[in-house]
């Protein structure tokens, strides 16, 4: 009973475990970068850059209809230029990095829905912006896989000069001549899961993978370095969980995931030690020093 | 300590921001060794001075000669910290960041360098606090906690804005008396101060600045009633309609005529 349950979809369907390996490499490697990107108070960023991918995707689209090379390099272009352009408009002008990531997303979004509409359906809309869990073929697994691989040895690669920027990014920036190249580094690593996720769960909800569980491994541990693998780990079960619901209750897979990495995080805004609800509740008499 | 201070020459330094002058027209000379301190009212262009000897701040006029000496090998703990507090990092890891030039950004501590570490945060009385997370400390625990980093870094320059800003009297000490032993191993500070008797305590020599330098010389000259008073007057100018400055060329027209 319980076998058939939580085993059986994927033993019985393929489509089952590519969705499966796809939103698993998705989330180990995004759900990292989510706790760095929480870290930097930059929890919004990753919203905004997801809407930036679109007009790249569309334009992809565009040209080559559904085709993965096309749609990916198109939204890794466009995200990219969006974050550059964000980074570089709050180094050089009045604006902070919120407001001009903000400004430009907007643009973007609304060239990537323009373009979607100059050619396809709402329908299409509705593939790019909630993707197919259910529909992965070779190429986009192999494309998750190698994102989150890449993403994985970059993170431990740098994970040094990512805590100094985002700790003290002046003093980063006097101890190596390419501290200032660190925020690049991050964001066109959260471009690259973002394009990676979108095939996957779409634009939308790459972003919930990628943030709900690192919102909730912070409420779990004050540790950074548990709190990277916590964060994975908790979005690996959320992919589980969510597809296991999604294929008995009919519904849609990325909403699905979401959903359950919703709950998780619901769990650990209540039961959190490092900052849940609980911890409101202390002992009644204070230590003695 | 890795290279050797070189004494840092300014050349008729402009320094501001958006064409406005904070700091206008400052020659002087800081030797190697030297403690200097930069006095002068709000708004005379300290912390301003401080960016630029730093590297932060390109000059508008004139130039910085810091004897070959890169922006790298100086250190500079700035007024305003821009530091997270809540990042999950204890002391001891905050302070062995100090070390990050040396170790670089791949490389792991080593024995030498854990040591050094500890007897940095010994030096500044943080012991037992190694574990703590920078976000339960009080103002002036992060402050030794900054000093901590600074011993850590190990540069032959060190540059201090207003750094007993939130302090107590037993910190001050503690960290004047670093200050000394900073003097004593040839390095140079330069410390931005506001409270004057901190200056004329530790520092033997003074900028008085009030965008130009009032005076540049011995501390208790410096800081003697005429020098403060003619300061506080060229304190806080500011011309809303300010014309383009001609010192240099005047300078040179002066020059060619003789």
């Amino acid at each position: 009973m319980l076998f058939d349950l939580l085993l059986q979809p994927f033993l019985d369907y393929g489509f089952m475990r590519r969705a499966l390996v796809g939103a698993a490499a998705l989330a180990l490697a995004g759900s990292p970068l989510g706790v760095f990107l929480i870290l930097r108070r930059m929890s919004l960023a990753g919203d905004a850059l997801s809407h930036a991918i679109l007009p790249g995707a569309a334009l992809g689209y565009l040209i080559a209809g559904l085709s993965l090379p096309a749609m990916t390099l198109g939204g890794l272009a466009a995200g990219l230029v969006v974050a550059m352009l964000a980074g570089a408009v709050a180094r050089f002008t009045a604006l902070r990095e919120d407001a001009s990531l903000a400004a430009f997303y907007l643009l973007s979004l609304a060239l990537g829905v323009t373009l979607v509409s100059l050619k396809g359906s709402s329908v299409d809309l509705l593939h790019v912006l909630f993707g197919s869990a259910l529909a992965l073929d070779d190429a986009a697994l192999l494309l998750l896989a190698g994102v989150a691989t890449v993403t994985l040895f970059a993170l431990a690669l740098f994970y040094r000069a990512l805590v100094m920027d985002t700790l003290d990014p002046i003093f980063l920036r006097q101890t190596t001549r390419l501290g200032g190249l660190a925020p690049f580094l991050f964001l066109t690593l959260v471009v690259l899961n973002l394009v990676a996720g979108f095939h996957a769960l779409g634009t939308l909800m790459a972003v919930g993978l990628i943030m709900l569980p690192a919102a909730s491994a912070r409420l779990w541990t004050r540790d950074l370095a548990a709190a990277l693998p916590l964060a994975a780990a908790l979005g690996a079960g959320a992919a589980y969980t969510g597809l296991v619901f999604s294929y008995h209750s009919g519904t849609p897979a990325g909403p699905a995931i979401v959903l359950a990495a919703g709950l998780a995080y619901s769990a650990s805004l209540v039961f959190g030690p490092a900052g849940g609800l609980t911890r409101l509740r202390r002992p009644s008499r204070h230590l003695e020093g | 300590m890795s290279p050797a201070a070189a004494p840092i020459r300014l050349v008729n330094l402009t320094l501001g921001y958006d064409r406005r002058p904070a700091v206008h027209h400052l020659d002087g000379v800081i030797a190697p060794g030297e403690a200097l301190a930069v006095c002068g009212p709000n708004g005379a262009g300290k912390s301003t001075l401080l960016k630029g000897l730093a590297g932060l701040l390109a000059p508008l006029g004139g130039a910085i000669d810091r004897g070959g000496l890169p922006p790298r090998d100086i250190a500079y703990l700035p007024q305003v910290v821009e530091i997270d507090r809540s990042f999950p990092i204890d002391v001891f890891d905050f302070a062995a960041l100090g070390a990050a030039r040396r170790a670089g950004l791949f490389g792991g501590l080593g024995r030498a360098e854990t040591a050094r570490v500890e007897a940095a945060i010994g030096a500044v009385g943080l012991v037992g606090f190694e574990d703590r997370a920078l976000d339960t400390l009080s103002g002036g625990q992060m402050q030794r906690a900054l000093f901590a980093r600074l011993i850590v870094q190990d540069l032959p320059v060190i540059l201090l804005d207003e750094p007993f800003g939130a302090i107590d009297e037993a910190a001050i000490e503690d960290l004047l008396a670093l200050i000394a032993q900073w003097g004593r191993e040839g390095r140079t500070v330069v410390a931005v101060l506001h409270e004057l008797d901190l200056a004329r305590r530790a520092f033997p020599r003074t900028l008085l600045l009030a965008r130009e330098a009032i005076v540049w010389g011995a501390t208790e000259e410096a800081l003697s009633p005429a020098p403060l008073a003619r300061a506080r007057e060229m304190g806080e100018a500011y011309d809303r309609e300010a014309r383009e400055c001609r010192r240099d060329e005047s300078l040179r027209e002066r020059a060619d005529a003789l």
